[in-house]
Protein backbone atom coordinates (compact mmCIF):
# COMPACT_ATOMS: atom_id res chain seq x y z
CA UNK A 1 0.00 0.00 0.00
CA UNK A 2 1.52 3.30 -0.97
CA UNK A 3 1.75 5.96 2.01
CA UNK A 4 -1.14 8.63 1.69
CA UNK A 5 0.58 12.11 1.78
CA UNK A 6 -0.92 12.77 4.66
CA UNK A 7 0.44 10.32 6.89
CA UNK A 8 2.62 11.76 9.67
CA UNK A 9 5.99 10.35 10.01
CA UNK A 10 5.96 8.34 13.14
CA UNK A 11 8.25 7.27 15.92
CA UNK A 12 10.23 3.84 15.31
CA UNK A 13 9.13 3.25 19.12
CA UNK A 14 6.46 2.95 20.83
CA UNK A 15 5.82 5.64 24.04
CA UNK A 16 5.94 3.59 26.03
CA UNK A 17 9.37 2.37 25.31
CA UNK A 18 10.79 5.71 24.73
CA UNK A 19 9.80 6.67 28.42
CA UNK A 20 11.81 3.63 29.16
CA UNK A 21 14.74 5.53 28.28
CA UNK A 22 14.68 8.20 30.78
CA UNK A 23 15.16 6.89 34.29
CA UNK A 24 13.63 9.94 35.93
CA UNK A 25 10.62 9.34 34.50
CA UNK A 26 9.92 6.77 36.91
CA UNK A 27 10.42 8.84 40.56
CA UNK A 28 7.67 10.27 42.41
CA UNK A 29 6.86 13.86 43.08
CA UNK A 30 4.79 14.85 45.97
CA UNK A 31 3.55 11.36 46.03
CA UNK A 32 2.31 11.57 42.42
CA UNK A 33 4.07 10.21 39.46
CA UNK A 34 6.40 12.54 38.42
CA UNK A 35 4.26 14.82 34.76
CA UNK A 36 7.54 16.65 33.45
CA UNK A 37 6.64 19.73 31.60
CA UNK A 38 9.25 22.11 31.51
CA UNK A 39 10.83 20.58 28.47
CA UNK A 40 11.52 24.36 27.61
CA UNK A 41 14.01 24.88 30.91
CA UNK A 42 15.64 21.20 30.17
CA UNK A 43 14.79 18.42 28.83
CA UNK A 44 15.41 14.56 30.52
CA UNK A 45 18.28 12.97 29.76
CA UNK A 46 18.26 9.54 27.68
CA UNK A 47 20.05 6.03 28.71
CA UNK A 48 22.08 6.74 25.25
CA UNK A 49 23.31 10.24 26.80
CA UNK A 50 23.65 8.96 30.70
CA UNK A 51 25.56 5.79 29.56
CA UNK A 52 27.77 7.59 27.21
CA UNK A 53 29.06 10.06 29.40
CA UNK A 54 29.55 7.14 32.45
CA UNK A 55 31.77 5.20 29.88
CA UNK A 56 33.63 8.75 29.27
CA UNK A 57 34.12 9.23 33.01
CA UNK A 58 34.84 5.79 33.59
CA UNK A 59 36.94 4.64 30.81
CA UNK A 60 38.04 7.60 28.48
CA UNK A 61 39.05 10.80 30.24
CA UNK A 62 41.57 12.73 28.99
CA UNK A 63 42.52 16.34 27.88
CA UNK A 64 42.09 16.78 24.23
CA UNK A 65 44.18 18.13 21.02
CA UNK A 66 47.27 17.51 23.60
CA UNK A 67 48.60 14.23 25.00
CA UNK A 68 50.64 11.91 22.80
CA UNK A 69 48.90 8.87 24.83
CA UNK A 70 46.43 6.67 23.77
CA UNK A 71 43.78 8.12 26.02
CA UNK A 72 44.34 11.61 25.13
CA UNK A 73 44.09 10.17 21.45
CA UNK A 74 41.14 8.95 22.17
CA UNK A 75 39.40 11.65 24.06
CA UNK A 76 40.50 13.73 21.13
CA UNK A 77 38.94 11.36 19.09
CA UNK A 78 35.35 11.34 20.73
CA UNK A 79 35.10 14.76 21.09
CA UNK A 80 36.28 15.68 17.28
CA UNK A 81 33.25 12.57 16.43
CA UNK A 82 30.82 14.45 18.88
CA UNK A 83 31.61 17.93 16.60
CA UNK A 84 31.31 15.90 13.45
CA UNK A 85 28.05 14.29 14.35
CA UNK A 86 26.15 17.73 15.43
CA UNK A 87 28.36 18.97 12.44
CA UNK A 88 26.06 16.72 9.98
CA UNK A 89 22.74 17.05 12.27
CA UNK A 90 23.18 21.09 11.01
CA UNK A 91 24.04 20.29 7.91
CA UNK A 92 27.45 21.93 8.65
CA UNK A 93 31.18 21.63 8.00
CA UNK A 94 33.05 20.57 11.29
CA UNK A 95 34.99 23.62 11.25
CA UNK A 96 31.57 25.58 10.92
CA UNK A 97 30.84 24.30 14.63
CA UNK A 98 31.80 25.47 17.69
CA UNK A 99 31.65 24.07 20.80
CA UNK A 100 30.11 26.42 23.41
CA UNK A 101 28.99 26.47 27.21
CA UNK A 102 25.03 27.30 25.91
CA UNK A 103 23.06 28.91 23.03
CA UNK A 104 23.94 31.94 25.77
CA UNK A 105 27.56 32.21 25.21
CA UNK A 106 27.03 31.42 21.60
CA UNK A 107 25.14 34.79 21.03
CA UNK A 108 27.63 35.98 23.61
CA UNK A 109 30.34 35.01 20.90
CA UNK A 110 28.77 36.66 18.06
CA UNK A 111 28.00 39.86 20.04
CA UNK A 112 31.73 40.54 21.07
CA UNK A 113 33.63 39.32 18.14
CA UNK A 114 31.24 39.75 15.31
CA UNK A 115 29.90 42.90 16.81
CA UNK A 116 33.06 44.60 18.60
CA UNK A 117 34.65 44.08 14.58
CA UNK A 118 31.82 45.55 12.40
CA UNK A 119 29.50 47.93 14.32
CA UNK A 120 30.28 51.30 14.73
CA UNK A 121 28.28 54.32 15.81
CA UNK A 122 24.73 54.72 14.42
CA UNK A 123 24.55 50.90 13.13
CA UNK A 124 21.00 49.30 13.90
CA UNK A 125 20.38 46.48 14.85
CA UNK A 126 16.89 44.40 14.74
CA UNK A 127 15.54 42.05 17.50
CA UNK A 128 12.24 40.95 18.60
CA UNK A 129 9.62 41.63 20.70
CA UNK A 130 9.79 37.85 21.55
CA UNK A 131 13.63 37.14 22.59
CA UNK A 132 14.67 35.60 25.15
CA UNK A 133 17.04 38.10 27.24
CA UNK A 134 20.07 35.67 26.11
CA UNK A 135 19.50 37.07 22.62
CA UNK A 136 18.99 41.06 23.99
CA UNK A 137 21.32 41.63 26.37
CA UNK A 138 24.33 40.87 24.09
CA UNK A 139 22.88 43.56 21.68
CA UNK A 140 21.94 45.81 24.28
CA UNK A 141 25.49 45.75 25.75
CA UNK A 142 27.32 45.63 22.22
CA UNK A 143 25.04 48.19 20.86
CA UNK A 144 25.56 50.88 24.50
CA UNK A 145 29.68 50.02 23.88
CA UNK A 146 29.36 51.12 20.04
CA UNK A 147 26.50 53.77 20.14
CA UNK A 148 24.44 51.70 17.62
CA UNK A 149 20.80 51.59 17.88
CA UNK A 150 18.66 48.48 18.67
CA UNK A 151 15.13 48.27 16.53
CA UNK A 152 12.38 45.94 18.29
CA UNK A 153 10.43 44.37 15.54
CA UNK A 154 7.23 43.40 17.03
CA UNK A 155 4.43 40.87 17.16
CA UNK A 156 0.95 40.37 16.28
CA UNK A 157 -2.39 39.68 18.20
CA UNK A 158 -1.64 36.01 18.09
CA UNK A 159 2.15 36.26 19.07
CA UNK A 160 3.81 35.96 15.73
CA UNK A 161 6.31 37.96 14.46
CA UNK A 162 5.10 40.47 12.28
CA UNK A 163 6.55 40.92 9.05
CA UNK A 164 5.45 43.62 7.24
CA UNK A 165 6.90 45.81 10.60
CA UNK A 166 10.07 44.06 10.20
CA UNK A 167 10.26 45.14 6.67
CA UNK A 168 9.64 48.16 7.50
CA UNK A 169 13.19 48.48 10.24
CA UNK A 170 14.87 46.77 7.40
CA UNK A 171 14.69 49.26 4.94
CA UNK A 172 16.40 51.61 7.96
CA UNK A 173 19.62 49.51 6.68
CA UNK A 174 20.17 47.56 10.13
CA UNK A 175 23.64 44.84 9.40
CA UNK A 176 21.95 42.50 12.01
CA UNK A 177 18.68 40.77 12.27
CA UNK A 178 18.53 39.11 15.63
CA UNK A 179 15.55 36.20 16.52
CA UNK A 180 14.86 33.24 17.93
CA UNK A 181 13.69 30.13 15.59
CA UNK A 182 10.94 29.28 18.20
CA UNK A 183 9.52 31.20 20.93
CA UNK A 184 9.97 29.90 24.26
CA UNK A 185 6.99 32.03 25.66
CA UNK A 186 4.25 31.59 22.52
CA UNK A 187 5.55 28.40 21.15
CA UNK A 188 5.96 30.32 17.38
CA UNK A 189 7.80 29.09 14.87
CA UNK A 190 9.03 31.79 13.17
CA UNK A 191 10.14 31.61 9.19
CA UNK A 192 13.33 31.91 9.12
CA UNK A 193 14.12 31.06 5.89
CA UNK A 194 11.62 33.90 4.58
CA UNK A 195 13.32 36.11 7.59
CA UNK A 196 16.69 35.30 6.22
CA UNK A 197 15.75 36.28 2.94
CA UNK A 198 13.92 39.51 4.05
CA UNK A 199 17.42 40.29 6.54
CA UNK A 200 19.95 39.28 3.45
CA UNK A 201 17.95 41.48 0.15
CA UNK A 202 18.53 44.61 2.67
CA UNK A 203 22.27 44.07 3.44
CA UNK A 204 21.95 42.69 6.83
CA UNK A 205 23.25 38.91 8.53
CA UNK A 206 21.00 36.84 10.47
CA UNK A 207 21.31 35.74 14.22
CA UNK A 208 19.39 32.54 15.10
CA UNK A 209 18.44 31.40 18.55
CA UNK A 210 17.99 28.07 18.37
CA UNK A 211 17.53 27.17 21.91
CA UNK A 212 14.24 25.63 21.66
CA UNK A 213 13.84 25.00 18.03
CA UNK A 214 16.70 22.35 18.91
CA UNK A 215 15.11 19.20 20.13
CA UNK A 216 12.12 20.30 17.89
CA UNK A 217 12.55 20.72 14.33
CA UNK A 218 14.89 19.31 11.70
CA UNK A 219 18.04 22.04 11.05
CA UNK A 220 19.61 22.47 7.94
CA UNK A 221 21.45 25.48 7.93
CA UNK A 222 21.64 25.81 4.30
CA UNK A 223 18.41 25.73 3.47
CA UNK A 224 17.63 27.99 6.46
CA UNK A 225 19.66 30.79 5.46
CA UNK A 226 21.04 31.42 8.78
CA UNK A 227 24.55 33.08 9.24
CA UNK A 228 24.84 32.33 12.43
CA UNK A 229 22.78 29.73 14.53
CA UNK A 230 23.03 28.93 18.25
CA UNK A 231 21.69 25.63 19.65
CA UNK A 232 22.07 24.59 23.57
CA UNK A 233 22.34 20.55 24.14
CA UNK A 234 20.58 20.26 27.57
CA UNK A 235 17.02 21.22 26.34
CA UNK A 236 18.38 18.56 23.25
CA UNK A 237 18.18 15.53 25.99
CA UNK A 238 22.03 15.92 26.66
CA UNK A 239 24.22 17.67 29.28
CA UNK A 240 24.32 20.97 30.77
CA UNK A 241 27.49 22.97 29.68
CA UNK A 242 27.81 22.20 26.12
CA UNK A 243 26.08 23.90 23.29
CA UNK A 244 27.21 25.09 19.87
CA UNK A 245 27.66 27.98 17.40
CA UNK A 246 27.14 27.63 13.98
CA UNK A 247 28.63 30.42 11.90
CA UNK A 248 29.43 30.76 8.36
CA UNK A 249 32.44 29.94 7.80
CA UNK A 250 33.89 32.97 5.89
CA UNK A 251 32.20 34.69 8.95
CA UNK A 252 34.30 32.77 11.38
CA UNK A 253 37.45 33.12 9.57
CA UNK A 254 37.34 36.51 9.49
CA UNK A 255 36.53 37.04 13.40
CA UNK A 256 38.64 37.50 16.24
CA UNK A 257 38.93 35.26 19.50
CA UNK A 258 36.57 35.49 21.70
CA UNK A 259 38.18 33.95 24.79
CA UNK A 260 41.91 33.95 25.08
CA UNK A 261 44.08 31.20 26.53
CA UNK A 262 45.33 27.28 25.65
CA UNK A 263 44.03 25.35 22.38
CA UNK A 264 42.89 28.38 20.73
CA UNK A 265 46.80 29.55 18.77
CA UNK A 266 49.04 28.54 16.46
CA UNK A 267 52.00 30.32 17.59
CA UNK A 268 52.76 32.36 20.92
CA UNK A 269 56.07 34.96 21.05
CA UNK A 270 56.32 37.77 23.29
CA UNK A 271 55.52 39.94 20.49
CA UNK A 272 52.99 37.79 18.37
CA UNK A 273 50.37 35.29 18.42
CA UNK A 274 48.81 33.96 15.75
CA UNK A 275 45.27 32.10 16.43
CA UNK A 276 44.88 28.10 15.18
CA UNK A 277 42.25 27.35 12.48
CA UNK A 278 38.67 26.66 13.03
CA UNK A 279 37.13 26.00 15.20
CA UNK A 280 39.71 25.40 18.04
CA UNK A 281 40.37 29.70 17.53
CA UNK A 282 37.67 30.60 19.38
CA UNK A 283 37.35 27.16 21.78
CA UNK A 284 40.18 28.40 24.55
CA UNK A 285 40.71 26.44 27.47
CA UNK A 286 40.03 22.76 28.07
CA UNK A 287 36.56 22.27 26.77
CA UNK A 288 33.73 20.90 28.18
CA UNK A 289 34.89 17.36 26.33
CA UNK A 290 32.45 14.95 28.52
CA UNK A 291 29.80 17.12 27.87
CA UNK A 292 30.34 17.29 24.45
CA UNK A 293 30.59 13.73 23.77
CA UNK A 294 27.29 13.08 25.51
CA UNK A 295 26.13 15.77 23.37
CA UNK A 296 26.86 13.81 20.38
CA UNK A 297 25.33 10.87 21.82
CA UNK A 298 22.45 13.04 22.33
CA UNK A 299 21.82 13.96 18.38
CA UNK A 300 22.56 10.46 17.56
CA UNK A 301 19.79 9.30 19.29
CA UNK A 302 17.43 12.53 18.04
CA UNK A 303 18.57 11.78 14.67
CA UNK A 304 17.72 8.01 15.34
CA UNK A 305 14.01 8.53 16.42
CA UNK A 306 13.82 11.49 13.65
CA UNK A 307 13.11 14.78 13.93
CA UNK A 308 10.09 14.58 11.70
CA UNK A 309 8.23 12.04 14.06
CA UNK A 310 9.41 14.22 17.32
CA UNK A 311 7.86 17.34 15.89
CA UNK A 312 4.60 14.90 14.91
CA UNK A 313 4.19 13.63 18.05
CA UNK A 314 4.71 17.02 19.95
CA UNK A 315 2.31 19.15 17.31
CA UNK A 316 -0.05 16.29 18.19
CA UNK A 317 0.09 16.31 22.00
CA UNK A 318 0.44 20.28 21.80
CA UNK A 319 -2.65 20.49 19.61
CA UNK A 320 -4.86 18.59 22.48
CA UNK A 321 -3.19 20.56 25.28
CA UNK A 322 -4.92 23.50 23.48
CA UNK A 323 -8.14 22.42 23.45
CA UNK A 324 -8.25 20.23 27.02
CA UNK A 325 -6.32 23.66 28.49
CA UNK A 326 -9.22 25.66 26.85
CA UNK A 327 -11.74 24.05 29.05
CA UNK A 328 -10.12 25.63 32.34
CA UNK A 329 -12.57 28.64 32.85
CA UNK A 330 -10.40 31.59 33.73
CA UNK A 331 -7.45 31.20 31.60
CA UNK A 332 -5.70 33.56 29.42
CA UNK A 333 -4.02 31.37 26.38
CA UNK A 334 -0.89 32.66 24.69
CA UNK A 335 0.51 31.92 21.39
CA UNK A 336 -0.69 31.20 17.98
CA UNK A 337 -3.05 28.59 17.36
CA UNK A 338 -2.25 25.10 16.78
CA UNK A 339 -0.81 24.69 13.73
CA UNK A 340 2.00 24.48 11.31
CA UNK A 341 3.75 27.63 13.00
CA UNK A 342 2.98 26.28 16.67
CA UNK A 343 5.60 24.35 18.75
CA UNK A 344 5.14 22.39 21.82
CA UNK A 345 5.29 25.28 24.38
CA UNK A 346 1.70 26.63 25.90
CA UNK A 347 1.93 29.72 28.18
CA UNK A 348 -1.15 30.55 30.17
CA UNK A 349 -2.05 33.51 33.08
CA UNK A 350 -4.89 32.66 35.27
CA UNK A 351 -7.04 34.97 35.96
CA UNK A 352 -6.78 36.16 39.84
CA UNK A 353 -4.06 33.25 40.56
CA UNK A 354 -0.20 34.13 40.18
CA UNK A 355 1.69 32.42 38.14
CA UNK A 356 4.22 30.90 40.80
CA UNK A 357 0.95 29.85 43.09
CA UNK A 358 -0.33 27.88 40.06
CA UNK A 359 3.16 26.35 39.73
CA UNK A 360 3.28 25.34 43.38
CA UNK A 361 -0.48 23.47 43.11
CA UNK A 362 0.27 21.72 39.87
CA UNK A 363 3.90 20.71 41.90
CA UNK A 364 1.96 18.99 44.94
CA UNK A 365 -0.16 16.83 41.43
CA UNK A 366 3.28 15.71 40.62
CA UNK A 367 3.05 18.61 37.60
CA UNK A 368 6.61 20.42 36.58
CA UNK A 369 5.40 23.59 34.66
CA UNK A 370 7.89 26.93 34.50
CA UNK A 371 6.41 29.66 35.80
CA UNK A 372 7.65 33.44 35.77
CA UNK A 373 8.71 35.98 33.15
CA UNK A 374 10.65 33.05 31.10
CA UNK A 375 13.82 35.66 30.89
CA UNK A 376 11.43 37.63 28.43
CA UNK A 377 10.46 40.52 30.19
CA UNK A 378 10.43 42.94 26.59
CA UNK A 379 7.52 39.85 25.82
CA UNK A 380 5.44 39.96 28.82
CA UNK A 381 5.49 43.46 29.02
CA UNK A 382 3.60 43.27 25.48
CA UNK A 383 1.54 40.37 26.71
CA UNK A 384 0.54 43.02 29.50
CA UNK A 385 1.25 40.22 32.13
CA UNK A 386 4.04 40.02 34.97
CA UNK A 387 4.80 36.09 34.47
CA UNK A 388 3.02 33.23 32.53
CA UNK A 389 2.74 29.60 33.37
CA UNK A 390 4.19 27.22 30.92
CA UNK A 391 3.66 23.93 30.03
CA UNK A 392 6.40 22.89 27.06
CA UNK A 393 6.23 19.47 25.67
CA UNK A 394 9.03 16.67 24.89
CA UNK A 395 8.97 13.55 22.59
CA UNK A 396 8.03 11.13 25.74
CA UNK A 397 4.98 13.48 27.12
CA UNK A 398 1.58 11.87 26.83
CA UNK A 399 -2.28 12.61 26.83
CA UNK A 400 -2.36 11.46 30.19
CA UNK A 401 0.05 13.97 31.98
CA UNK A 402 -1.81 16.97 29.55
CA UNK A 403 -5.21 15.40 31.53
CA UNK A 404 -3.33 15.72 35.09
CA UNK A 405 -2.53 19.60 33.92
CA UNK A 406 -5.96 19.96 33.24
CA UNK A 407 -6.59 18.29 36.50
CA UNK A 408 -4.37 20.12 38.49
CA UNK A 409 -5.13 23.86 37.03
CA UNK A 410 -9.50 22.87 38.08
CA UNK A 411 -7.32 22.27 41.62
CA UNK A 412 -5.96 25.55 41.82
CA UNK A 413 -8.85 27.04 41.31
CA UNK A 414 -10.37 25.30 43.66
CA UNK A 415 -8.00 26.43 46.06
CA UNK A 416 -8.31 30.28 45.25
CA UNK A 417 -11.77 29.71 45.55
CA UNK A 418 -12.32 31.31 42.12
CA UNK B 1 -0.90 21.51 50.69
CA UNK B 2 -3.68 23.86 51.57
CA UNK B 3 -1.35 24.91 54.53
CA UNK B 4 0.37 26.93 52.31
CA UNK B 5 -2.70 28.85 50.71
CA UNK B 6 -4.86 28.62 54.36
CA UNK B 7 -7.66 31.20 54.48
CA UNK B 8 -5.76 33.82 56.30
CA UNK B 9 -3.12 33.70 53.54
CA UNK B 10 -5.68 34.25 50.75
CA UNK B 11 -7.96 36.50 52.49
CA UNK B 12 -4.97 38.89 52.74
CA UNK B 13 -4.08 37.98 48.77
CA UNK B 14 -7.41 38.72 47.47
CA UNK B 15 -7.89 41.89 49.95
CA UNK B 16 -4.61 43.10 50.85
CA UNK B 17 -4.79 45.29 53.62
CA UNK B 18 -3.31 48.94 53.16
CA UNK B 19 -3.47 48.41 49.60
CA UNK B 20 -2.93 51.87 47.07
CA UNK B 21 -1.11 55.01 46.99
CA UNK B 22 -1.42 57.86 50.16
CA UNK B 23 -0.70 61.60 48.06
CA UNK B 24 1.19 62.16 50.82
CA UNK B 25 3.57 60.69 52.30
CA UNK B 26 7.37 60.84 54.01
CA UNK B 27 8.80 57.77 52.38
CA UNK B 28 8.55 55.53 49.64
CA UNK B 29 10.66 52.55 47.78
CA UNK B 30 9.62 50.92 44.82
CA UNK B 31 11.36 47.20 44.31
CA UNK B 32 10.84 44.06 42.55
CA UNK B 33 11.97 40.47 42.51
CA UNK B 34 13.99 39.08 39.73
CA UNK B 35 12.50 35.60 40.25
CA UNK B 36 9.41 36.07 39.62
CA UNK B 37 8.83 39.54 38.49
CA UNK B 38 7.09 40.86 41.72
CA UNK B 39 6.68 44.47 42.13
CA UNK B 40 5.87 46.69 45.43
CA UNK B 41 5.59 50.24 46.31
CA UNK B 42 5.25 50.92 49.95
CA UNK B 43 4.55 54.66 51.07
CA UNK B 44 4.80 55.74 54.55
CA UNK B 45 3.55 58.82 56.42
CA UNK B 46 5.62 59.77 59.30
CA UNK B 47 3.83 61.94 62.60
CA UNK B 48 6.22 64.47 64.44
CA UNK B 49 7.82 61.89 66.36
CA UNK B 50 9.32 60.28 63.48
CA UNK B 51 6.71 57.05 64.02
CA UNK B 52 4.58 55.20 60.85
CA UNK B 53 1.27 56.86 60.64
CA UNK B 54 0.15 55.97 57.47
CA UNK B 55 1.30 52.95 55.69
CA UNK B 56 -0.24 51.88 51.92
CA UNK B 57 1.49 49.47 49.18
CA UNK B 58 0.99 48.84 46.04
CA UNK B 59 1.76 46.29 43.14
CA UNK B 60 1.71 43.09 41.61
CA UNK B 61 2.51 39.57 43.09
CA UNK B 62 1.89 36.41 44.08
CA UNK B 63 -0.51 35.21 47.21
CA UNK B 64 2.48 34.71 49.43
CA UNK B 65 4.53 38.22 48.71
CA UNK B 66 1.00 40.31 49.09
CA UNK B 67 -0.26 38.44 51.64
CA UNK B 68 3.26 39.13 53.73
CA UNK B 69 3.51 42.79 52.82
CA UNK B 70 -0.64 43.39 53.59
CA UNK B 71 0.31 41.19 57.21
CA UNK B 72 3.47 43.35 57.66
CA UNK B 73 1.42 46.66 57.00
CA UNK B 74 -1.01 45.85 59.70
CA UNK B 75 1.92 45.96 62.32
CA UNK B 76 3.51 49.44 60.72
CA UNK B 77 1.97 52.03 62.44
CA UNK B 78 4.00 53.55 65.51
CA UNK B 79 7.05 51.90 64.61
CA UNK B 80 10.21 54.50 63.55
CA UNK B 81 12.53 53.67 60.94
CA UNK B 82 14.72 52.52 63.17
CA UNK B 83 12.49 50.07 64.94
CA UNK B 84 11.56 48.73 61.02
CA UNK B 85 15.08 48.43 59.91
CA UNK B 86 16.00 46.31 63.19
CA UNK B 87 13.27 43.87 62.15
CA UNK B 88 14.35 40.49 61.25
CA UNK B 89 12.78 37.87 58.56
CA UNK B 90 10.99 35.95 61.57
CA UNK B 91 8.70 38.92 62.08
CA UNK B 92 7.34 38.38 58.74
CA UNK B 93 7.39 34.51 58.63
CA UNK B 94 5.77 34.54 62.54
CA UNK B 95 2.73 36.68 60.79
CA UNK B 96 2.71 34.14 57.99
CA UNK B 97 2.55 31.59 60.35
CA UNK B 98 3.59 28.50 57.70
CA UNK B 99 6.06 27.13 56.03
CA UNK B 100 7.74 29.07 53.41
CA UNK B 101 9.75 26.62 51.04
CA UNK B 102 13.45 27.78 50.11
CA UNK B 103 12.12 29.25 46.76
CA UNK B 104 9.45 31.03 47.96
CA UNK B 105 11.41 32.75 50.32
CA UNK B 106 11.75 35.61 47.97
CA UNK B 107 8.23 36.58 47.59
CA UNK B 108 7.61 36.30 51.27
CA UNK B 109 10.56 38.97 52.16
CA UNK B 110 9.19 41.09 49.27
CA UNK B 111 7.72 43.40 51.48
CA UNK B 112 10.20 43.83 54.34
CA UNK B 113 13.09 44.72 51.84
CA UNK B 114 10.52 47.00 50.15
CA UNK B 115 9.52 48.67 54.07
CA UNK B 116 13.28 48.67 54.86
CA UNK B 117 14.12 50.42 52.02
CA UNK B 118 11.97 53.30 52.27
CA UNK B 119 13.18 53.38 56.09
CA UNK B 120 16.82 53.07 54.61
CA UNK B 121 16.40 55.58 51.37
CA UNK B 122 17.87 53.14 49.36
CA UNK B 123 18.09 48.90 48.73
CA UNK B 124 18.04 47.14 51.91
CA UNK B 125 19.89 43.98 50.48
CA UNK B 126 21.12 41.34 52.68
CA UNK B 127 23.72 38.58 51.90
CA UNK B 128 21.18 35.32 51.44
CA UNK B 129 17.44 35.88 51.16
CA UNK B 130 17.28 31.93 51.36
CA UNK B 131 17.35 29.89 54.43
CA UNK B 132 20.15 32.40 56.32
CA UNK B 133 20.94 35.52 56.01
CA UNK B 134 19.37 38.45 59.00
CA UNK B 135 17.80 41.41 57.06
CA UNK B 136 17.97 43.02 60.94
CA UNK B 137 21.76 43.31 60.68
CA UNK B 138 21.51 45.02 56.60
CA UNK B 139 21.33 48.28 57.34
CA UNK B 140 20.69 50.71 59.85
CA UNK B 141 20.78 54.41 59.67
Amino acid sequence: MEPTATSAPTLPRSIEEIRGEFPILAREVHGQPLAYLDNGATAQKPLAVIETLDRYWREQNANVHRGVHTLSEEATELYEDARQTVASHLGADRREVVFVRNATEALNLVAYSWGHTNLTAGDRIVITEMEHHSNVVPWYQVAQEKEAQLDWAPIDAEGRLDLEALAKLLELGPKLVCVTHVSNVLGTINPIEEIARMAHDAGALLVVDGAQAGPKLELDMAALGADFYAVTAHKMYGPTGIGALFGRRELLEAMPPFIGGGSMIRKVSKDLITWADLPAKFEGGTPAIGEAIGFGAAVRWIDELGLPAIHAAEAELTAYALERVAEVPGLTIFGPPAGDDRGGIVSFAMVGVHSHDVSEILDRHGVAVRAGHHCAQVLMERLGVPATTRASFAVYNTRDEVDRLVEALLDARRVFEL
Amino acid sequence: MDELYRDQILEHYKRPHHFGRLDEFDLDFEDSNPFCGDEQHVFLKLDREGKVSEVAFEGQGCAISTAATSLLSDELEGMTREEILALPKDFVLELLGIDISATRMKCAMLGLKVVKGASLGKAADWEDEGEQGDPAEAASL
